[in-house]
């Protein structure tokens, strides 16, 4: 069986965040990029399958050149080959979408895994939307995954709960943290990812439904009050929480 | 991750992917596995044995060797980097690392028969079994050639007597390589440590490597069968060649005991606050950060240009005395600078500091003291040997 796997390369979560000169794309000097981190669970999930019942596990992402260094990362911890649609334009997560359904459908694969969200846009809809454009069934935010010939058993995270659910291949499911405890790439598997191959494809990004104006911080924090050392301030605290804050 | 405390001279854009992909690896598993109980194992004085399948696993036993002997081809700068990841968890790790690669692995790979090959490589790649290298004796440091061990030629194989010292990992080890004197010539041994008359006791009240296994080794005539001789060892050379491949792993390893105590040191004086404002805005603090990071950059730079050496096969023993002398000195240096940045704080294990300052004082005289290496570097550049 054919698994793909979407991989984004994201800005390392530990890096501290500055907005570029153009106001719509992070300024990327010293920031380090990484394979997103709710993608290694996707990744481990299909590793998982071809290490019990065997699959080919293709790797697909889309960006420029240097998206190349986390295919890479994906190749050293065990997936077969990897995907680079290639285009430096901006997407949004509809035309990001579209580009991975077409490709899912060249390879003729009927299981997909993705990261719930990836850390850099965080919209966390690009794996529902593949769903729907390939007419898959899709699971969300999935913590646990057993796949039984076509059947799919899968638990999801819900408030205060969790929920289990049942559907078949094709899917495209979206993982969440606590899926797995996903595999460091051993030295083999970094020595070998240098022969595996990374198919290179020029794509043009079709309409873009939601366009980017511009990037701008968050708003910084107002300083904390002081209100006084001991126990007389309490009556002042109290009365702030209640009518200022109004939290009690 | 390394590369994030400290990078002055821009090394990063000379790493090929694999290579930082290597370092990268390692440096999360030491992060995340290692880091978060090296303290309780230190002052325990035990080594966590549990994630020595792990290691084996990620593949840092022999990864410069090809892959039919358990490597993984991997270039000697990535092994570096790999030392030096694991030593910024604890020189123990390290010590571990390099003892299993460098010691068992590389004389069975260098000096070993194609069976023997066969036999131990893949296995100690995997770490399914553990060696040791046992070479210093009680009275012979510095002097190795002066070792007492002896290999007599029996029926069938020989019988081995003596003792040896300061043997990382001595106790727990399945095999041990075994330096002795065959008819007056240096010879190694592969010896089971199941066999009779072989004992390792561990050493005690060590103050310094707490988290790391010393052991002396006891044979009493054992019996080393015929086929268990590395027939290409002949004399001290051999052995010599062993410690050269450990050492580089020293002189790389020290620089992430630096970078360690350093990023501390930067950590805490921005944010102890002293005369009401961090001691980093200090004129004295600074000085020392500043010399930190000299050191560190000049450590880091010996490496890399060590390592190329390596890989383009024109390394001589000397090249690597001189890193290890260099980067030891300055990594201890380092250690107690930042211990004084830490002020009283700096002697409580909360920091990492104390435990990498008190392992430095073992690296700084281990695989050939700093002494040893300043008279192997004098006697290259005179010519007039020092030490005979």
């Amino acid at each position: 069986m054919k698994i793909v796997v979407c991989v984004s390369h994201v800005p390392d979560s530990a890096a501290k965040i500055n907005i570029g000169a153009d106001e719509k794309n992070i300024d990327k000097n010293g920031v380090s990029f990484i394979l997103n981190p709710y993608d290694e669970f996707a990744l481990e999930e299909a590793l998982k399958i071809k290490d019990s019942i065997g699959a080919d596990v293709v790797l697909v992402s889309v960006g420029g050149d240097e998206v190349k260094e986390t295919i890479r990362k994906g190749l050293a911890m065990g997936a077969d080959s990897g995907i680079l649609l290639k285009t430096n334009a901006y997407r949004d997560s509809i035309s990001t979408a579209k580009l991975i359904a077409e490709e899912i459908k060249l390879q003729g694969a009927n299981l997909v895994f993705l990261g719930k969200q990836s850390i850099d846009g965080d919209n966390g809809v690009v794996g529902q939307l593949v769903a729907e454009i390939l007419g898959f069934n899709s699971v969300s935010v999935a913590v646990s995954f057993n796949l039984n010939g076509d059947k799919i058993v899968a638990e999801r995270e819900i408030e205060g709960g969790r929920e289990v659910v049942e559907t078949s291949l094709p899917a495209v499911i979206t993982a969440q943290k606590g899926l797995n405890d996903p595999r460091y790439a051993s030295l083999k598997g970094i020595m070998a990812a240098k022969k595996k191959v990374i198919d290179e494809k020029e794509v043009t990004v079709s309409e873009i439904g939601v366009e980017l104006i511009k990037l701008k911080k968050p708003a910084q924090k107002q300083a904390g009050k002081i209100l006084g050392k001991d126990s007389s301030a309490v009556p002042e605290l109290v009365r702030l929480l209640k009518e200022e804050a109004k939290v009690i | 991750m390394s590369s994030k405390i400290l990078d002055y001279y821009s090394i990063e854009d000379l790493l090929t992917h694999e290579e930082k992909l290597i370092r990268d690896t390692i440096a999360e598993f030491v992060d995340t596995e290692f880091i978060p109980i090296i303290e309780e194992y230190y002052m325990k004085g035990e080594f966590p044995k549990y994630l020595i399948p792990k290691l084996g696993e990620l593949g840092i036993f022999g990864m410069t060797l090809p892959e039919e002997y358990g490597g993984s081809g991997a270039s000697n700068i990535a092994y570096g980097l790999a030392m030096q990841e694991l030593e910024r968890g604890d020189s123990a790790l390290r010590s571990f690392a390099s003892v299993q690669s460098a010691l068992v692995m590389y004389p069975i790979y260098a000096f070993g028969s194609e069976t023997q090959k066969k036999t131990y490589l893949k296995k100690l790649a995997s770490a399914e079994i553990i060696g040791c290298f046992g070479l210093t004796e009680p009275d012979f440091g510095s002097n190795p050639a002066g070792m007492l061990t002896k290999a007599e030629k029996i029926d069938g194989g020989f019988l081995l007597n003596g003792t040896k010292m300061w043997i990382t990992n001595g106790s727990i080890a399945d095999i041990s390589i075994v330096w002795a004197k065959l008819d007056n010539v240096v010879k190694g041994f592969i010896v089971d440590t199941k066999t009779k008359g072989f004992s390792a006791p561990i050493m005690k009240g060590k103050l310094s490597l707490r988290a790391s296994i010393t052991s002396e080794l006891i044979l009493q005539d054992v019996f080393v069968p015929e086929e268990n001789i590395l027939p290409m060892s002949n004399g001290l050379k051999t052995p010599l060649m062993c410690l050269n491949q450990a050492r580089y792993s020293i002189a790389w390893g020290v620089i992430g005991a630096m970078l360690a105590t350093y990023k501390s040191a930067l950590d805490y004086s921005k944010t102890r606050i002293q005369f009401k404002k961090p001691i980093a805005s200090f004129q004295l603090t600074q000085e020392k950060l500043v010399k930190m990071a000299t050191e560190i950059t000049k450590a880091q730079l010996l490496a890399f240009q060590l390592g190329k050496l390596k890989d383009m096969g024109k390394i001589k023993h000397t090249h690597i005395s001189m890193a290890k002398r260099n980067n030891v000195e300055q990594a201890l240096n380092i250690a107690r600078i930042s211990r004084e940045i830490h002020g009283a704080n700096g002697i409580l294990n909360e920091y990492p500091v104390m435990r990498h300052a008190a392992n430095l004082e073992t690296v700084k005289t281990y695989e050939g003291t700093h002494e040893m290496h300043t008279l192997i570097i004098g006697e290259d550049l005179t010519g007039i040997p020092a030490f005979e």
